[in-house]
């Protein structure tokens, strides 16, 4: 199976020719609506033989004003070793994606991770609870527009050397 | 040559020597230290070679590790503290019986290190009190031995009644801590 071939095969599950790049690393890369992300996945799941979801991540890009959020699946076809990237845009007043975990037990986890990190919630979730930061953290991290550096800390507090 | 503690001072006779309980029991308390080795990361694998047949902390009475907290005087924290563990940290303090001190290893245990981002504990003395802090990237064992030597001082001279006064409490207060009742 090659990009084209996969391509075609979106597009006979989806109805429609979703909008498709090849990047620089020979992989595909597809952008769907939230509304289209279960019935695509459930094809290729149950028609293409992609039977693994590599990983779930998210991203934040301020100045995309309208699609603020992404959220990206990487889903795997382990027999003819072809990988796909699934890539769903949101904006910042509906974070809400469907959630995975009725297809992939392992969906669990990295959706609670990504929203942990950026708070997108994912809709059907069983435990849609943070896991990786602490529990009483009351933001959203790997937004952007939150600083990196850790506001407790004292030792940098110089005039020339510090900030 | 096996080298011996020297005895404190005091009035020596044939048959008897006096000194003070004081002293007595700060030799006692600082040549048989149990440390709780509370290692994170990779200021915790230069304990491991402190712990080994080259630099031996056994030498200095800390031959006993354990990991349960209600048997250990000294809680040896090395390496990268996150803001998650830091309640485990503090329950672990918590659970040490008095006189306990803290040896903090490493410069993420003493002030974050490198990590300064919003899931690591900015040094352990935001949440626990400190009572020498070891530098370093991590330290060499010699380093942590000489952190280890410098408990020994202040367990040695420690007065009995340093763990009831007022200014030990208020301390303990301000980071949130019951004092034990006596």
């Amino acid at each position: 199976m090659d990009n084209q071939l996969l391509l075609t095969h979106i597009t006979s599950i989806m109805g429609a020719e979703p909008q498709a790049e090849i990047d620089n690393y020979g992989m595909l890369n597809v952008a769907v609506s939230a509304d289209a992300l279960i019935g695509l996945v459930e094809g290729l799941k149950s028609q293409q033989g992609f039977i693994y979801l590599t990983d779930i991540c998210g991203a934040h890009y301020p100045e995309r004003v309208g699609g603020e959020f992404e959220v990206v699946y990487h889903l795997h076809n382990l027999v003819a070793n072809q990988r796909v990237r699934i890539k769903v845009a949101l904006s910042e007043s509906a974070l809400t994606v469907p959630t995975l975990t009725g297809l992939y037990a392992g969906a669990n986890w990295m959706e609670r991770e990504t929203f942990d990190f950026y708070g997108i919630q994912f809709d059907g979730h069983p435990d849609l609870r943070r896991i990786l930061n602490m529990d009483d953290m009351d933001y959203h991290p790997l937004r952007k527009q939150y600083a990196l550096e850790d506001e407790t800390r004292t030792d940098k507090n110089d005039t020339f050397f510090g900030r | 040559m096996v080298k011996t503690v020297d005895a404190p001072e005091g009035i020596e006779g044939q048959g008897f020597f006096a000194t003070s309980l004081d002293k007595v029991i700060g030799i006692a308390r600082s040549n048989s230290i149990w440390p709780l080795p509370f290692a994170t990361s990779c200021c915790g694998i230069e304990f491991m070679a402190t712990m080994g047949a080259n630099y031996d902390l056994a030498r200095f009475g800390s031959e006993r590790l354990a990991f349960t907290p209600r048997q250990t005087d000294l809680l040896m924290v090395m390496g990268t503290i996150s803001k998650k563990m830091a309640p485990v940290l503090k329950q672990v303090y918590d659970q040490m019986a008095e006189p306990k001190w803290v040896l903090s290893v490493g410069a993420c245990a003493c002030s974050g290190g490198i990590f300064d981002t919003y899931s690591v504990l900015q040094g352990i003395d935001k949440v626990i009190p400190v009572d020498v802090y070891v530098p370093g990237c991590p330290p060499r064992p010699e380093q942590i031995i000489e952190g280890l030597m410098k408990i020994q001082e202040l367990a040695k001279n420690e007065s009995l009644r340093r763990r009831d006064s007022d200014e030990y409490k208020k301390m303990l207060e301000s980071y949130n801590i019951q004092s034990a009742e006596q």
